[in-house]
């Protein structure tokens, strides 16, 4: 019961508050297939969003076009108030402006991946540092230390000094959270972290998953664990076709779902 | 047993032969052609790795240059390369050293024949690694190099913390090929009078009329050192493949 009352005061977090992300009538076309049509969506410091949609509904892009790894058409985006900059490019599609603010503000953006996506010539220890260091400039040695903390967090620090592809894929994605989490990022970006996984390997990215959220950090979670987008949650938020379909406080978006479509998708995922 | 006579002959002249300085300067030959290999390998990876960036690139005009680069210096007979960098290189030299005035108009100015012969054999050399480094470029797992976008390292970043090292990596065993060819190409610039192992076995064959003798023996050091560098290109791919093999 405390963690529902605790999931809700989350959600209401207070207004005046910059978002840590905004997100404004997003638009993305792959030739002439239009995957998002205006998306918007805000995340205020320790909310905990899911975004959940059917295959192709458009939700990985959303993600992706927060941190430029897909362009956005049109919209904006800003992290913290900032507003990312574009133009249009040569061929009239929308480019980032800056290269630069992209990057650093990349660097506050941690993204863990479907597939891991871990440097396989590096260790464990150096996929931690290796971003601190260079693109952040911290000192390794302070790096080094917080790794292996993070490490022992997800509890892989005796797998420090394994190159990833000797791990199991529970193990990598637990190794990839805490590179991202190396960064001090001040928002995290889960895309589908455990899609990829063997059914038994899931659980132990989850618990991971969970206790970041509990300490209360800000979270966008691309997913298709409904366990998750239940009861950690603060937000869940449904894409269809491209488009936003419902938001809501996930035990309320469960127990009644607001559109027919959520209600397909869900029953889709009881069966 | 005239021919077990026949053959003790045959070793004591050779014997003679190499005692009274010939062996020396086959020893010089070795050295000359390792010298040119090596300085061709480097050239060739400096415009090999330019010509796969090149040939990678978005822009139409750079894969186009990249991809007449490798079409022509790996269609083209190696001595004729040879040849054209040499001799024209001569003629080209000549001419404008002849129009600044800074020769006479009937002297010549030579193309420096080490010079003419890395850099033919290197651009060779290059064309051959470009399609090495492309390839080993290609084999990287795309999700790495999203990653390092993902994390905020800038292009020069990526490269040198991801691409570079996956690159070498994936390029050992290719780089072995290419480096047995070009220890190979490096024998046709005898041509320009470059005293490696092949212009040195020349002279001393014709010179003493040996002719079986000293090609069967530069054969035999060409052999050594192509099957030498073997196991030692295989030693450097297991040190960089590490990350791929279980760990004992």
């Amino acid at each position: 019961m405390s963690a529902n009352i605790a999931a809700a005061a989350k959600a209401a977090p207070s207004s005046d508050e910059t978002p840590a992300i905004s997100v404004k009538d997003l638009r993305k076309c792959f030739g002439d297939h239009e995957v998002l049509k205006g998306i918007s969506l805000e995340a205020h410091k320790g909310d905990v969003i899911s975004i959940l949609g059917s295959s192709g509904s458009g939700k990985s892009t959303m993600l992706r076009c927060i941190n430029l790894l897909e362009t956005p058409d049109s919209g904006e985006v800003r992290v913290d108030g900032e507003l990312i900059k574009m133009k249009r490019g040569r061929d009239g599609h929308q480019i980032p402006a800056d290269i630069r603010q992209v990057e650093r503000i990349r660097a506050n953006l941690a993204m863990v991946f479907q597939s891991f996506n871990l440097w396989s010539h590096m260790t464990v220890l150096e996929n931690l540092v290796a971003a601190p260091t260079h693109v952040l400039k911290r000192p390794r040695a302070e790096c080094l230390e917080q790794a292996e903390a993070l490490l022992k967090r997800v509890g892989i620090w005796e797998r420090r000094n394994y190159y990833p592809p000797h791990m199991s894929g529970g193990q990598q994605q637990r190794a990839a959270i805490a590179r991202a989490l190396a960064m001090n990022p001040k928002v995290m970006l889960f895309d589908e972290p455990t899609s990829a996984l063997d059914p038994e390997l899931v659980g132990e990215v989850l618990r991971v998953m969970r206790s970041l959220a509990e300490e209360g950090r800000t979270m966008l979670v691309v997913t298709h664990e409904m366990g998750f987008a239940r009861d950690v949650s603060s937000k869940v938020m449904f894409l269809h076709k491209g488009e936003v379909d419902s938001v809501g406080e996930p035990k309320e978006m469960f127990a009644r779902p607001p559109t027919p479509q959520f209600k397909q998708f869900i029953a889709n995922f009881n069966k | 047993m005239e021919f077990l006579s026949d053959l003790k002959d045959q070793v004591s002249t050779a014997y003679e032969l190499l005692a009274a300085g010939w062996g020396v300067q086959l020893l010089w030959g070795i050295a000359w052609t390792l010298a040119v290999t090596v300085i061709s390998m480097l050239i060739g990876a400096v415009l090999g790795s330019l010509v796969a960036a090149a040939k990678l690139s978005h822009r139409g005009g750079l894969r186009l240059i990249g991809e007449s680069y490798t079409t022509v210096f790996r269609g083209e007979p190696e001595l004729l390369i040879i040849y054209l960098f040499y001799y024209g290189g001569t003629q080209v030299l000549t001419g404008v050293a002849r129009s600044t005035g800074s020769i006479g108009s009937t002297d010549i100015l030579n193309m420096p024949s080490f010079l003419g012969g890395v850099l033919a054999v290197g651009i060779i050399s290059g064309a051959y690694q470009a399609e090495v480094f492309r390839g080993s470029f290609l084999a990287i797992h795309r999700g790495e190099l999203e990653a390092a976008r993902a994390y905020g390292m800038s292009a020069w970043l990526r490269f040198r913390l991801v691409i570079m090292p996956q690159v070498l990596r994936l390029a050992v065993p290719g780089l072995g090929n290419v480096w047995q060819l070009t220890i190979k190409d490096s024998a046709l610039i005898s041509v320009t009078g470059v005293a490696e192992l092949m212009l040195t076995a020349n002279k001393a064959a014709r010179s003493t009329h040996h002719s079986l003798l000293f090609y069967t023996l530069a054969g035999i050091l060409y052999l050594v050192m192509t099957s030498v560098s073997t196991p030692i290109f295989d030693k450097a791919e297991r040190y960089t493949s590490r990350s791929f093999t279980r760990p004992k």
